[in-house]
């Protein structure tokens, strides 16, 4: 009541005036703090709305990238060495799923799948996100695939998702050419990085570790795509905004011949050794195989470490690619070189003759060299000279050429440098040279070393890919082709006409300019050399007729066995294979037919048992000829030349022979 | 006295009979139906969810209703219980409390879980006016000193709940009484100068170790950009990328792909901005300042010095409601609990919002009655 009263006696009107002005003072406030909110939210929305408005959207959009398709590689005859082949796994959303652990054990007794790996699965459920997949089995059979398919009803969440695997149909017998995919790792993604590629790889699983599939990767692989979508602050896709397909890798048909291929690893079975063959006419290779060889496939999804142990302990060496890598001394292979040196020279002439006693002794020197055949080969000229192999007739020439001017003719031959064919794993080799030799050992040059250049040993090593590179610039007589595999590509393209998709597949032969030509003073040389060769393997009791007799082609070649002889790899010292490792290596070459050669065949085999290569390679060599030729019957516009050809040349023809 | 009220009565319009005013209805419907589109699209666009809180906003409605007719000048026989009793639930709160999101704010009668520090925002106006109003205005020192100490009281126990949101809103409203009343400049002056004194105290003493991050988001979000900084950044994203037009009500992709906290509670203006931008912005900025206006008009034509400073008081503090929510969710303040009045969805703080707009009401309605 006091209260009441006190409020009576109050002044009403000033209290009032006090309150209103008051009242107008907040008003006032009020007024001002709305105007600062109302500045910062313009300043937000309008000065900065381009900014918010990027961050907003960078929010929310996510570009992802998707692989390209890569492309596939076939042989010459459009047989498919390296193709993409979808392989199956199982997986799970989480989310999607109400009792995981029962389901997942349910599933588990469908298709097999081990408690151990269910219980690993159920780990790494629970360590992602809940919508994002989880794999449960990475490879399914095609057995397990339909049975899943039958009940996919019954497993809500799970799905089977299907990616393309790199694969090779023919396993071993392409690895040494084609070579493999496998993960990209650290290394190749700082490389990626170097080079600018990361981008277009960013969503690329494997890439080319070897063979063409290296040495091709930026043809093969082509261009990343990306879904542009829309995603929430989880990550969980909403939508997909935009999608730019990838375009995918062109597709490369390679010279090889898968047959030819398949023959000479028969060939080559139970031996260390290569195959290499060659159009001479443009350098295509139509076959390379290095014996043993190992299955590409086993790297694609990552070789197991006991695998990769058993291929790289093997003392035989899988992992060399002998073709290209492997260390030859060519031995007699090359004599017909060196003749052609001598002839160039004009050390010799065809007339020139020397008398073999079966060995050949330098002036003032005590050793003896002796020739393979122990009591001579008598009064040898060139022709005779590349017939029997003698070893003193070249012992004598290199003598009087020098080690100069054989050197400098076999670099021109490609002697001592990469080949060039398209792959990267490739050794030089080894031509050695005065200047060669002090460079490396810091040593004086040796006569008694250039004889054994003469016969192909000394320091000299060559690879079969630059054996039969040198062979095919003698067969071409001067002309000098590049050694490849790759004969074209294919580029496949997604045409939208009127609405109407269409694929347009272009196809564009790989052209190879031939390198400077060799030229010699005397072309007649090279048709002395080459009828030379020629009569290595027609004429009776020449070291090629045995293995090349009643051939329906008309063969050229040359034998050769290398004394000491073993590939030179950083392998250690191994006693119980010492014995092997010293025997000879066996090696041929040889072409055919004589008169408009179609290939050019070269065959190494490290360490034979007995014989050398007119024993051991030159029917490798014929193996493979024959396979080539079929069927084929070639009739020379000569007969007289080819002696015992009688299969080829018919009745008729028989007498004309001489 | 009586037969005078009983004339005009008669002559009064249905709406004044029971005791509504129009203009403050409009203004608060208005903001309702806006809450509601918005909080549709905050949540998940589920109808379920807006008819939550439609019965929600119903049941304040009739809190209003029913809080509007009781006669204002009756809230003074009440102000010193109610005071009593809601310092003792606030005690009781924190001596038995049940804990909810890392503070005790709740106490549970068993029926009903029960938040005292809502009734005690329409008690401390009530009996700081009740106080302040015995006497002669402007206030004398000693009154407003006592008065401070009556604002203090509860403040500090709501503080040290921790709901630094509610307990500012409450000292807010007790010095909008105080200020009301006509404290000099000058003690505004000291007042303004101890608090700043007082703030390194806060800081050391009274904020909990969250209290304190908030403030340092607050001060630089990007130090953190996923940690506790992240819901300034996303919601001034949110606001930013609005525009002037919008992206288009259920467009915001900030809201919809959920980028945004809180986005149907404390951040609903950032979705708001979002989808209607700056034009938006500036309808919903009039229809708060319309309704701080009404308030005002009815606080300044309230015919005695209690009503004045009540209606002044609420009226105000509703507008700190909107400034510290909109402030905090534009990034100009530290992020504190504070809704966003009317619009943000939830119950609790709007039932007692809409309590002290019908005292508002009732004030406007009833200043013949008592005249």
């Amino acid at each position: 009541m006091s209260a009441r009263k006190r409020i009576s006696i109050k002044n009403h009107t000033a209290e009032a005036n006090l309150f209103a002005r008051r009242a107008f003072i907040s008003f006032i406030g009020i007024l001002i703090m709305l105007l600062i909110l109302f500045s910062n939210i313009y300043s937000l929305e309008v000065n900065s709305y381009d900014k918010y408005q990027t961050k907003s959207n960078s929010n929310r959009i996510k570009l992802l990238p998707v692989a390209p398709n890569r492309g596939l590689i076939f042989d010459r005859n459009g047989v498919l060495l390296a193709e993409n082949k979808p392989i199956y796994s199982l997986e799970v959303i989480p989310e999607d799923v109400k009792n995981i652990q029962e389901k997942l054990t349910e599933v588990g007794q469908l298709l097999d799948i081990s408690a151990e790996k269910q219980e690993k699965v159920l780990k790494s459920i629970r360590s992602k996100r809940r919508f994002k997949p989880v794999e449960i089995h990475s490879r399914l059979s095609d057995q397990q695939v339909a049975t899943f398919s039958v009940n996919q009803h019954k497993f809500p969440g799970f799905f089977i998702d299907a990616r393309l695997k790199r694969y090779y149909p023919f396993g071993d017998l392409t690895t040494h050419s084609i070579g493999y995919v496998a993960r990209i790792n650290q290394r190749d993604n700082i490389k990626l990085e170097d080079q600018g590629k990361a981008d277009n790889y960013a969503a690329t699983r494997n890439i080319g570790k070897l063979g063409l599939e290296k040495y091709y990767e930026d043809v093969l692989h082509g261009t990343i795509g990306h879904q542009e979508v829309e995603i929430n602050n989880q990550g969980r896709i909403i939508r997909t905004l935009s999608f730019n397909p990838p375009v995918p890798g062109k597709d490369i048909t390679l010279s090889l011949d898968i047959e030819l291929q398949m023959v000479a690893k028969r060939a080559l079975s139970g031996k260390r050794g290569s195959i290499v063959i060659m159009d001479p006419r443009n350098g295509e290779i139509l076959a390379m195989y290095s014996n043993p060889s190992y299955d590409g496939n086993l790297f694609v999804h990552g070789i197991s470490s006991k695998n990769y142990n058993k291929l790289r302990n093997s003392k035989d060496l899988p992992f060399i690619n002998r073709s290209t890598q492997g260390l030859f001394p060519p031995a007699s292979t090359i004599k017909p070189l060196i003749a052609l040196t001598g002839l160039e020279e004009k050390m010799i002439t065809p007339e020139y003759e020397i008398f073999d006693p079966g060995f050949y002794q330098l002036k003032g020197v005590k050793t003896k060299r002796r020739d393979w055949k122990k009591w001579g080969h008598g009064k040898v000229n060139l022709t005779k000279s590349l017939e029997e192999s003698c070893n003193v007739y070249y012992y004598d020439l290199a003598f009087r050429l020098g080690i100069t001017r054989i050197s400098n003719m076999m670099e021109k031959f490609g002697f001592g440098e990469y080949s060039g064919l398209d792959i990267h794993e490739e050794r030089s080799g080894t031509m050695p040279s005065v200047e060669w030799k002090r460079a490396k050992y810091n040593q004086q040059w040796y006569t008694g070393e250039t004889l054994s250049v003469g016969i192909g040993q000394s320091y000299w090593t060559v690879t079969p890919i630059q054996l039969v590179n040198a062979i095919t610039i003698l067969v071409n007589k001067g002309e000098v082709k590049i050694p490849h595999l790759l004969k074209s590509t294919t580029e496949t393209t997604n045409i939208i006409i009127d609405n109407k998709k269409s694929v347009s597949t272009v196809t564009k032969d790989v052209v190879y300019e031939d390198k400077p030509p060799i030229i010699i003073q005397d072309p007649k040389n090279w048709d002395l050399v080459l009828d030379a060769l020629h009569n290595t393997v027609q004429k009776y009791g020449a070291t090629g007729y045995n293995a090349f007799k009643g051939t329906t082609y008309d063969a050229a070649g040359k034998t050769g066995s290398a004394q000491v002889a073993n590939i030179k790899q950083d392998e250690k010292y191994d006693a119980e294979t010492t014995q092997e490792n010293q025997r000879d290596n066996a090696m041929f070459i040889s072409f055919a037919p004589y008169e408009s050669p179609e290939i050019v065949v070269a065959v190494a085999i490290e360490n034979v048992a007995k014989g050398g290569g007119a024993s051991n390679a030159a029917p490798v060599a014929r193996q493979m000829m024959d396979q080539y030729f079929g069927d084929r019957v070639i009739i020379s516009k000569d007969p007289s030349r080819h002696p015992h050809h009688t299969k080829v040349y018919g009745e008729k023809n028989v007498s004309n022979h001489k | 006295m009586r037969t005078t009220g009983q004339d005009q009565q008669r002559h009064r319009t249905l709406l004044q009979r029971i005791h509504v005013d129009l203009p403050l209805l409009i203004g608060i419907v208005c903001l309702m139906i806006l809450g509601l589109f918005v909080v549709y699209s905050a949540g998940g666009q589920e109808l379920d969810i807006v008819i939550r809180q439609s019965i929600r906003l119903g049941i304040a409605l009739v809190v209003m209703l029913v809080v509007a007719q009781i006669p204002p000048m009756s809230y003074q026989k009440w102000a010193v219980p109610m005071f009593v009793l809601g310092l003792m639930l606030l005690v009781s709160v924190l001596l038995f409390g049940h804990i909810g999101k890392g503070a005790q704010r709740w106490l549970d009668l068993g029926f009903m879980k029960f938040q005292p520090s809502e009734i005690m925002k329409l008690i401390v106006p009530i009996t700081i006016a009740w106080y302040v109003s015995q006497y002669d205005l402007p206030a004398k020192i000693s009154n407003i000193i006592i008065a401070f100490i009556l604002v203090l009281m509860p403040t500090l126990l709501i503080a040290k709940q921790p709901d630094l949101g509610t307990s500012l809103l409450i000292a807010c409203s007790g010095i909008f009484v105080i200020f009301l009343a006509g404290a000099s400049w000058k003690l505004i002056g000291v007042c303004v100068g101890l608090a700043s004194g007082f703030a390194p105290i806060l800081w050391f003493f009274l904020m909990e170790t969250y209290q304190k991050q908030r403030v340092l988001t607050f001060l630089n979000p990007e130090q953190d950009p996923l940690g506790s900084g992240y819901h300034i950044i996303q919601s001034k994203i949110a606001i930013g990328s609005g525009g002037i037009h919008g992206k288009g009500w259920l467009q915001g992709t900030q809201s919809q792909l959920e980028f945004l906290p809180e986005r149907h509670t404390d951040f609903i203006f950032a979705v708001f901005s979002e989808e209607f931008g700056l034009i938006g912005v500036s309808v919903l900025f009039a229809v708060y300042l319309a309704i701080v206006i009404r308030g005002l008009y009815i606080a300044i034509n309230a015919q005695q010095a209690f009503t004045k400073l009540l209606a002044g008081s609420l009226t105000l503090t509703f507008f700190v409601y909107v400034f510290v929510n909109i402030g905090m969710v534009s990034g100009l303040l530290p992020v504190v609990g504070v809704p966003l009045p009317l619009v943000s969805y939830g119950g609790t703080s709007m039932v007692t919002l809409m309590a002290g707009f019908g005292m508002i009401m009732a004030i406007s309605t009833n200043k013949r009655v008592h005249a």
